[in-house]
């Protein structure tokens, strides 16, 4: 659907504000600490809404969606380490990069169909993973350390921290219009179609295979792009961090407490489970078992709520249906 | 010429273990259509369960074999309660996610208590000696109880009359009901079984190699592997599968850095799903 007619669904507009107010609660009184808090916030959305392209739309669980993150981290700060370039320019070759990457391997395994595509994703993490670990120019298993003039482009460290903080709720924005675009438009029926039923679709003269190697490739852009910011802004990269497979996980758990297959739902799971994930580090006693309370949330959601927080609101409030995305 | 045939023969020994372990995958999927996701991590604390018996107790190792079996069908029925009862018949990836959410919890706890040390179990056992090659006494051992415990399922599947009614169950779940089969009390019982034999399996993998908390996700992918491989929900299948699996395993290691053979394992996972889909030894209707 064109942006025009976009324009005129209210929910763009109440989706726009809440950014708007995103990227400026941390401006007013200079503060950092809410910052830092907000910007893992983006991060959450981001890799969670591009998740829910995947599974909530084509109904594909991507236990690996990390890999898109690590290899546009991996990719964007090589870029800037070895051969100085701009950021800018390394985080657009990053998410271009990733994305043909995710088309060809998607191309590839979403031939397989779905429980045997989420077995695949998961060795698809361990062979990137592995490649990281043993590829010379990205410094094997100790990983890339930037030093530390790569913030004097963007105006000293203090001033950087802020441009990429921008940047990300930028990234975030982009990732909530892409699944709310993906929804509204002939592609995303299509998705519906699949996720609902597969031979149907392909019946209906869905062209599935090729629908299903786009998502993963459109799901692929936009992680990358948070993953070279991400590592940018850390300065360093690590294999074990690059493809941490608790990140994937959450970002899983945050797409399913909101309500997969909504464009909002997402981005309130995402804030509510960040604040409980805040909440549960700080508490001494359940520091340690931060996997363990995303596993017993994960299992009553898929248990008692599979439509999450956004198929509650639905089902008590039917009104809001037109309004919230 | 020696050493490709000792390597073989490792591998057949190793592989037979890992087609045991695939057969406790193979069957929960065979049955059901569920795809046990915490199917590594019962490897895992079947490894644990040896651990804790052999070294803290002091228990001769193979004595942990009874225990294991019993805390994982044990296990595995409890799983089958909490998990997978209200998943059967509903789309596969709903219960993917629930022994995803599973596996999790029990990572969790696991890494909490034990941390992510490497932990390993002396055997001391006499190897077989061929020419300048030793076969370890444990690879052997394990072998022939991995062939024991395979075997027993089989009959027990084929002869018993549980057997059978888990075989009916697998064919068509309503028409099962309706010839009186308690369905649900057949499912707990082949997820008991899965899980039971994912768990010994561990405890025989256990008494081979060192392990950790989480080697329970490369032992899940060769489980996978081999399930493709042996066909989906076909026991048998699986047993040769592993074999299979184990000689390649043999065949590659010499020549490739150890962090690739887990990669070039689900390389061959794909290629089989892709150009088999149902598995190669693709199972007939219920040869389960």
């Amino acid at each position: 659907m064109p942006l025009v007619r976009l324009m005129r669904r209210p929910f763009f507009w109440i989706l726009a504000l809440a950014i708007a107010v995103f990227a400026l609660a941390p401006v007013f009184g200079n503060n950092v600490a809410l910052r830092e808090a907000l910007i893992l916030d983006a991060v959450y959305i981001t890799l969670a809404s591009n998740l829910n392209l995947m599974l909530g739309y084509a109904g594909y669980i991507n236990f690996g969606s990390i890999v898109f993150f690590g290899l546009g981290g991996y990719t964007c700060v090589w870029l800037v380490n070895s051969y100085h370039w701009p950021l800018g320019a390394s985080l657009l070759v990053a998410g271009v990069c990733v994305s043909v990457l995710a088309l060809i391997f998607g191309l590839g395994i979403l031939r397989l169909r779905g429980a045997f595509f989420a077995l695949a994703t998961v060795g698809i993490v361990e062979a990137v993973q592995a490649f990281a670990e043993n590829f010379t120019p990205w410094g094997g298993s100790s990983g890339i350390y930037l030093s530390g003039d790569i913030f004097t482009p963007l105006g000293g460290p203090a001033r950087a921290l802020w441009v990429i903080y921008f940047m990300m709720v930028a990234v975030m924005g982009l990732s909530l219009y892409l699944s709310y675009a993906i929804k509204s438009s002939k592609f995303g029926l299509g998705l519906l179609a699949i996720g609902q039923n597969e031979d149907a679709a392909a019946i209906l003269g869905v062209p599935t295979p090729l629908y299903k190697a786009l998502v993963y490739s459109a799901s692929a852009f936009l992680p990358a792009i948070a993953g070279g910011l991400y590592f940018f802004k850390s300065a360093f990269i690590q294999p074990s961090d690059a493809f941490d497979l608790t990140l994937s996980t959450e970002a899983l758990v945050v797409a399913m407490l909101g309500g997969q297959g909504t464009v909002a739902g997402v981005a309130i799971g995402a804030f509510l489970y960040e604040e409980l994930r805040g909440y549960l580090l700080t508490s001494s006693m359940f520091a340690n078992f931060q996997l363990f309370v995303s596993g017993a949330l994960l299992l009553l959601i898929v248990l008692f709520f599979p439509g999450g927080l956004m198929g509650f609101i639905y089902r008590h409030f039917p009104r809001t249906q037109k309004v919230l995305e | 010429m020696l050493g490709v045939l000792a390597s073989i023969i490792d591998g057949v020994l190793v592989g037979l273990v890992y087609g045991l372990a695939a057969m406790g995958l193979t069957l929960i999927w065979g049955v059901m259509d569920v795809i046990n996701l915490t199917h590594g991590t019962m490897i895992v604390a079947g490894m644990f369960g040896l651990y804790g018996l052999a070294s803290a107790v002091g228990a001769p190792p193979y004595l942990a074999l009874p225990p294991v079996l019993i805390g994982g069908f044990l296990a595995g029925v409890l799983l089958y309660w909490v998990a997978v009862h209200r998943m059967v018949g509903r789309p596969p990836l709903m219960s993917l996610l629930s022994t995803f959410s599973i596996n999790l919890m029990l990572i969790g706890l696991g890494t909490s208590i034990w941390g992510t040390a490497l932990f390993n179990v002396e055997v001391a056992l006499p190897g077989f000696s061929l020419g300048r090659y030793t076969f370890p006494g444990a690879h052997i051992l394990a072998a022939v109880l991995a062939a024991l415990i395979a075997a027993s399922l089989y009959l027990f599947l084929q002869r018993s009359r549980l057997g059978k009614a888990v075989r009916a169950v697998a064919n068509n779940r309503e028409a099962a009901e309706l010839v009186g089969i308690p369905t649900t009390r057949v499912l707990a019982i082949t997820v008991g079984c899965g899980v039971a034999i994912a768990g010994v399996a561990g405890m025989l993998i256990g008494t081979l190699f060192p392990f950790t908390i989480l080697s329970g996700d490369s032992y899940q992918l060769k489980s996978f592997v081999v399930t493709a491989l042996g066909g989906f929900g076909n026991p048998v299948g699986a047993l040769f599968a592993g074999i299979a699996l184990g000689v390649l395993e043999g065949a590659v290691t010499p020549f490739v850095p150890v962090s690739w053979t887990l990669v070039i394992e689900f390389a061959l996972f794909v290629l089989v799903l892709v150009v088999f889909p149902g598995g190669i030894f693709a199972a007939r209707r219920g040869a389960l």
